[in-house]
């Protein structure tokens, strides 16, 4: 048990100086949110408006939100289930083989953890347009893919590899393949884990900036980090309808959080933890 | 109120030794091997094919792409057109040209800013949340909450944040806050610094918070036996116990400042004139904007080159390799 003594200060301080930093922006957000355009000039910005609305709603959504909505819907949902499905059959092989070819994927892929996706955006744009992808919703998914292969592949492998071998032999003896044993026991032992990743993962596409900045150009693959920045410059006079859109692209990802909030912090301390 | 600097332990199912085990523990791989050795004489293990589509993706659009920058550095092209062969000429260009060498000289003041901004906030509030109480658990799914906005999404809030005429600073009536934040070199940089820590200090100290959580309870009573204080336990043994903890934190943030790209992107384009136009700006900037995709090229080389070096060089020093440590067993 931890014994009483004197009380923390400067970590309660810190604490609770902390939470009243991340709030403010937040909180900011979600009131002018709901401010109509005329008040915003006149009322209190960080007072909660008299009169709510959500015309600043009604004004995103009339311009094409939904669209770009569904475009991020669409890669988010795309390169986390191909990720997933790549990185667990990967993590079974590097974890149940011995031979060279496990251990060199698996030092290569780790190397994969110290490139910064920025560094190869030029060739990346390169291969996207020789390959005619340019402007496609493919070409955000391929790179994307690949570059959530490391921490994926990382953090299935540290759970994989915990499975008891026992549970494998005994599988074996009873005459299962490796794709059984990857269905049948990895697949619902690792939920966790994957859910982690998924998790993990569906929030850098869905946040991801560069590759839709790069590799797209028209309104019919707009993602949603871009249409924020498009928006911007749209409603120029109208914040609230900025802020608007800010709130709705985060709604989903607020939501996985509330849902996965365990499973992805423990899933990510336990992948770049000691 | 239990001081933050040792979490109690009751009730903790992550202490170290119990999760070393999980990792270390792992049946040396030969002779086990043999057990599986199968009739049919599938000695080698499962079937090649489960790991190709994962390496095919990643050597394809990662690996290559990460040789395909360094032979492009040494290209002059457009963006359009095929590249050419420029030899040393785009590197030349790029080490005498005075804008990417101030660039090089804000990432670097970002990188130390960054570091010395977050790392002792993020272990203190990462100490604060190894606590057990109730009312910390509801603030660490609170300082969680910035991680749910894309960058992009962040630095649009900020701007309207702190618009010198509808923002908070009239709100609060401080008008010595009243300061056209983005407008001038040395503020726009300071902004850029604190959003960055809103954004990065969450996830920092949650690994902080598991690293505390690791620590064994016993050297703490231990202390208390032997009269140490809050003070010195924290320095003796909570900072001592947490090394790896700060390196794998310090590697990420280090490295991590290489790569701010989108957060300063939107939120100032590199200005006002090029005084938040690190690097990877820089790069963006210079390859899409003044299609110069050679010169760009050699500033990723450069960005690539110095994030392995900081890895490298810091877990070197370190004295533990946290990828080894991952791979042990294997």
């Amino acid at each position: 048990m931890a014994a009483r003594t004197r009380p923390n200060v400067v970590g309660g301080t810190l604490g609770w100086l902390w939470l009243v930093f991340v709030l403010v922006p937040i909180y900011y957000i979600v009131v002018t949110s709901l401010r109509d355009r005329s008040t915003f000039w006149t009322e209190n910005p960080l007072l909660p408006p008299a009169h709510p609305t959500l015309r600043a709603y009604g004004t995103v959504l009339e311009n094409r939100f939904m669209l770009y909505f569904g475009n991020s819907a669409i890669i988010t949902v795309a390169t986390t289930a191909i990720v997933v499905t790549i990185c667990l059959m990967a993590a079974y092989y590097i974890v149940r083989s011995r031979t060279r070819l496990a251990q060199r994927s698996f030092s290569l892929i780790l190397l994969g953890l110290a490139i910064p996706l920025q560094a190869t955006i030029i060739p990346v744009y390169y291969m996207i347009t020789r390959l005619h992808l340019y402007d496609t919703l493919l070409a955000l998914i391929l790179p994307s893919v690949a570059f959530a292969v490391p921490i994926t592949v990382l953090i299935l492998v540290n759970f994989v590899r915990d499975v008891p071998r026992e549970l494998f032999e005994s599988m074996r003896v009873d005459g299962a393949g490796d794709w059984r044993m990857l269905g049948q026991l990895v697949l619902p032992l690792a939920r966790p884990a994957i859910i982690t990743v998924a998790i993990y993962d569906a929030l850098n596409v869905w946040n991801g900036f560069l590759f839709p900045l790069v590799l797209t150009q028209s309104t019919a693959t707009r993602v949603l980090p871009l249409s924020l920045w498009t928006y911007q410059g749209e409603f120029q006079t109208d914040t609230p309808a900025v802020l608007a859109a800010v709130v709705l692209s985060a709604l989903p990802i607020v939501v996985a959080y509330v849902l996965g909030r365990r499973q992805l912090v423990s899933g990510l301390t336990a992948g770049f933890g000691k | 109120m239990t001081s933050g600097f040792e979490p109690g332990a009751a009730g903790d199912r992550r202490t170290g030794p119990g999760r070393e085990a999980s990792t270390l523990d792992l049946p040396e791989p030969g002779p086990q091997r043999a057990h599986a050795v199968t009739s049919d004489g599938r000695s080698h293990g499962p079937n090649p094919i489960m790991v190709i589509p994962a390496l095919a993706f990643f050597v394809f659009f990662a690996i290559v792409p990460l040789f395909a920058v360094v032979a492009l550095s040494f290209t002059e092209w457009d963006g359009l057109k095929d590249p050419v062969w420029a030899g040393l000429t785009k590197w030349q260009e790029t080490l005498s040209d005075a804008r990417t060498l101030n660039a090089a000289r804000l990432s670097l003041i970002v990188m130390v800013a960054t570091w010395a901004i977050q790392a002792p906030i993020s272990l203190l509030l990462g100490v604060f949340m190894a606590g057990h109480q109730k009312y910390r658990n509801v603030l660490s799914v609170l300082y969680f909450l910035p991680l749910v906005f894309s960058a992009a999404a962040v630095a649009i809030a900020f701007k309207k944040l702190l618009d010198p005429n509808f923002g908070f600073a009239q709100a609060l009536g401080l008008t010595w806050l009243n300061l056209d934040w983005f407008g001038k070199p040395g503020l726009a940089l300071t902004i850029v610094l604190v959003v960055i820590a809103w954004i990065f200090i969450p996830f920092h100290s949650l690994l902080y918070q598991a690293g505390v959580r690791q620590i064994p309870q016993s050297l703490y009573e231990a202390a208390m036996i032997d009269g140490a204080n809050g003070w010195r336990r924290f320095w003796s043994i909570t900072i001592p116990q947490l090394r790896y903890t700060i390196i794998t934190s310090s590697t990420l943030m280090l490295v991590g400042s290489l790569t701010y790209f989108d957060l300063i992107y939107v939120m100032t384009q590199g200005g006002p004139g090029n005084a938040t136009r690190i690097l990877p700006v820089d790069m963006y900037l210079i390859g899409f904007r003044s299609f110069d995709m050679g010169h760009a090229s050699v500033i990723a080389v450069i960005l690539v080159a110095v994030g392995l070096v900081l890895s490298i060089t810091l877990n070197r020093v370190s004295g533990a390799n946290r990828m080894e440590s991952q791979m042990e067993g294997m």
